[in-house]
This record gives structure tokens, sequence and C-alpha cells, in this order.
């Protein structure tokens, strides 16, 4: 009985044949496709803010960060960023609106709990490791930076 | 009465009447029509998915008795449990229909653990009347296990759709045309797999152990069952617990089939493996085999609920996931239809 499904040690080996594989390449290429139609709406908002709007290159990153953000948000409420989310995996997660969607639909999920103690408690839920590591990885590479900066 | 090591033999427990309550996507699934209640939006006409949930539970109560015509006051216990922490669903219900309560949790297989106790307590004289009962919901699921409903992560194709919806049954010593002559209590067992979007694999040797202990202890053959029926191993676990048995020289692969996959078109969206979930084996069972037992289509079936004993807390503190699976047979005695 070397193969036996029975035997407890080796069953999450054994079972592998009967998982359904996760589709590597294909769920790369949506991935890339959504991910970069996100990216390429992006830079048209911020084309669309500089020749518009008269901002400067660097200015024109904040409204359209603030624009992507509350698209993502609506696209959440009305339920369908999680579809876009199962097609497309880390194209549509690792952009900012990714981020604005794990926000509003914590916020979304925890309304019944109150404004104070469940949307505003509840809201990083997900995101908050994100700014967690965010500000920790800044905070050291600012340091490291300065102590360069103080030394050269 | 105890046979063998795990198994209750009833000798006069009949089920007397079954109410089902499910939500959209349950209602477009091949069974929807036999269905007593239907909602067509998630939140079933409530404000919060909690009380979606606990609406659920409440409607098949309620048509299981109005079936027979029966008050809530006569009914000596009502058993029931569901997935949420503290079962708030099956005591929230308890609380508005006034029926001594006792709350079970065995995850998803608490649709049979909660008919195997109420029926020891109706075979036992502790219950003339009894009523075992469980809910869940795919968005409270989805945020006590899993993630806000709303956000946008990609599931792996082992994962399942907990089914919306509620399950009731009574039963009690008047004869009827269906018996309830057996329960397999089963153990908790822990084959080591720690993905909980993978709840099949974990639970398939937990069925297996139940299914060849039942076939030991009432010394029976697979094959004097019309149907076997396990609740929620999806296309995943299901194979996987035929092959089990198939190994052991117990052979299930001709009448065996899962609720999981029974429950929805397998071209509906988003069903991933298939439907979980307590109300999975319970909707299905009592909506829809207890129907072909009536009509005769099936003589004696075997209905084994599988729970993954799991919670999140456990899952980010590495342990693997525990699995049970408590099994029931339903009778057709006497009668014709």
């Amino acid at each position: 009985m070397a193969n036996s499904l029975n035997d407890q040690e080796q069953y999450s080996k054994n079972i592998k044949s009967y998982q359904p594989k996760p589709p590597y390449v294909f769920n790369a290429i949506k991935a890339f496709i959504v991910g970069g139609f996100i990216c390429m709406f992006g830079q048209s908002v911020q084309n669309f803010y500089i020749n518009v709007f008269d901002f400067s290159k660097e200015n024109a990153g904040n409204p359209t960060v603030a624009t992507l953000i509350l698209i993502a948000a609506l696209l959440t409420a009305f339920g369908w960023y999680d579809k876009i989310g199962q097609f497309s995996g880390a194209g549509s997660a690792v952009p900012v609106t990714g981020f604005a969607n794990s926000i509003t639909s914590a916020a979304l999920e925890h309304k019944s709990e109150g404004i104070v103690l469940g949307i505003a408690t509840n809201m990083f839920k997900l995101a908050g490791s994100v700014i967690v590591f965010g500000t920790v990885a800044a905070y050291i590479v600012g340091m490291v930076r300065m102590l360069f900066k103080a030394l050269i | 009465m105890k046979t063998g090591k795990q198994t209750w033999e009833f000798s006069s427990v009949f089920l007397q009447s079954v109410g089902t309550a499910v939500g959209p996507k349950e209602a477009e699934g091949p069974f929807g029509d036999s269905f007593d209640v239907t909602y067509n939006n998630l939140h079933c006409d409530q404000d919060n998915w909690e009380l979606a949930e606990r609406k659920l539970l409440e409607d098949a109560v309620t048509s299981c008795l109005s079936k027979k015509e029966i008050n809530q006051s006569d009914i000596d216990v009502f058993v029931a449990g569901d997935l949420l922490n503290q079962i708030v669903s099956a005591t929230y219900t308890a609380r508005t229909n006034h029926i001594p309560f006792l709350g079970v949790f065995g995850a998803c297989s608490t649709s049979m653990e909660s008919l195997a106790i109420a029926s020891s307590l109706v075979e036992g004289g502790f219950a003339k009347k009894a009523i075992a009962g469980v809910s869940s919901h795919n968005a409270t699921a989805e945020r006590q296990f899993r993630y806000p409903t709303e956000y946008g992560g990609q599931k792996p194709g082992t994962a399942t759709s907990t089914v919306t919806g509620a399950g009731a049954a009574l039963i009690s010593q008047d004869r009827s045309d269906i018996r309830i002559s057996a329960a397999t209590i089963g153990r908790v067992v822990d084959w080591g797999i720690k993905d909980p979007f993978d709840m099949g694999s974990a639970m398939a040797p937990a069925a297996a152990d139940t299914l060849a202990t039942h076939f030991k202890d009432l010394n029976v053959e697979p094959s004097e069952y019309d149907l076997i029926v396990t609740g929620d191993l999806s296309s995943v676990g299901a194979p996987i617990v035929r092959d089990l048995l198939l190994e052991k020289g117990i052979d299930i692969t001709n009448n065996h089939n899962d609720c999981g996959l029974m429950i929805y078109r397998p071209d509906q969206k988003e069903v991933f493996a298939g439907g979980s979930g307590c109300a999975c084996s319970a909707v299905v069972t009592y909506g829809h085999l207890i129907d072909l037992l009536k009509k005769g289509n099936y003589q004696k079936i075997l209905v084994t609920a599988t729970g993954c004993l799991h919670s999140p807390v456990m899952i980010q503190q590495k342990e693997s996931m525990p699995a049970i699976a408590h099994a029931v047979v339903f009778e057709r005695v006497g009668g014709e239809g």
C-alpha cells in the first residue's frame, strides 16, 4: 500500500490529483490585462488633470489617485468589484483600487454594527496591515537615507 | 438503542413534516420549486445579513409547523444550530418561538447532528414532538470565516459557496410514512489540511470514517441504500471519500452523491466546487430527498452531513482543520405514497 489514500501522514500529498490546478498562466494573463487597463485608465485620468485643469505632472498624482479610489469605492458598493476581483486576481488587487476596495468592503460589511464601533473600527481590518508595513518601511528607508546623507 | 460502536438505532421515530427556506441562488438551482419559501434577494427583505439568516430559519420552522397545523406551543424541544458565533441565528429564533431550546454546533454537520439528537430525545420519551433546524447564509458565513462580502479577493477552484437557506424537520413517535431508523455519531478526524478554501479535502476522511463505522455497526452493505449523500464535500471531496472507502473494500461509487453538487446547476455563477454550509445538506434532504422518499423513488437513504470545525483564529495560529460527519438513515415505511 505504497500510495494508499488512507495513509494519514501522506494524505495532503496524495490528494493533489483531486484538487483542480490553479490556471497560473491564464490567471497571470488576466491579471496583466485588467491591471494594465486600470493603470492605463489612471494615466488617462492624470493626463486629463494635466491638460484640462493645468496641474503640474507632480501634483496631478493626488487627484488621480482620489478619482481611482472613488471609482473603486463605487464599484464595490454596487457589488461589481468582487466580481472583477474573482476574474483578475492580483490585477485588481495590487493597484490603489484594490486598497480602496478592501477598505470600502470592510466598511460596508460592518455598517450594521454602527458608525463608530462598526464602520470606523473595522474599516482598516484588511488594509491596516498595508498601512503598518508601508509606514514602517518608509521609516526605515528614511532613516537609512538620512544616515547616508550624514556620512557622505 | 446503541448498536455497534457509534450508532443509535431508533424503533419509533417518524418524520412528520419538513420546512425549507432559501435565498435567490438556491431558488434558481435545480430544486428551486421544491422549497417552501424562496427569496429573490440575498437580504431576504431584511436590514442586514444576520437578520436575513434568522428570517430563513424562522420561515423554515413556521412552514414546517403550518403543514401539520401544529402550534409552536405543542413542541417540546427545538434542537438547532448554525455557523455564526454563539449560534445566534438559532438562539434568536428560539427567543421568538418560545420552544424549549437546545443549541448545537457541528459546523456544517449540524443538520444531521440536530436531527440525531432530536430523534434520540423522541425515542427516549423525553420529547413527544421535537424540531431539528439549521440555517446558514452566504454573506454571514463570508464575514464569519472569510472576507467582507464585497472584497475582491480571488477564490481558488477548491472553494465552496455557502448555501443561503434553512431547513427544519418535525419528528415524533406518531406513525408516518418516513421513519428515522438510525444515526451514526461521528468522531473528530483531522488529517492535517490547513487550507480553509479546501474544506472538501479536510472533511472527506471524516465522512469516510463515519460511513465505514455506520456500515460496520449496523452490519449493512452500502448497496442496501438507494442513495448515500454526503453534506458538502464538493467536487474535490466527493471523489476522495469514494476512493477512501473503496480502498477499505467499501463500494459506494454507484449510489453516492453530494448535496453540495446537487443544490446548484453547474452553470450557475460563483458556485466554485459546490455548495456548503449547514443549510446545504438540510435543504437538499428536507426539500428534495424527503419528497422522493415519499413518492417511493427511494426506500432507504443515508444522509451524512459533514462539518469542518475550524475557526479563523485557529487558521491564523497555523492549526489544521478538524472535521466531523454525522449520518442519519431515513426509511420509507408502509402505505403507497
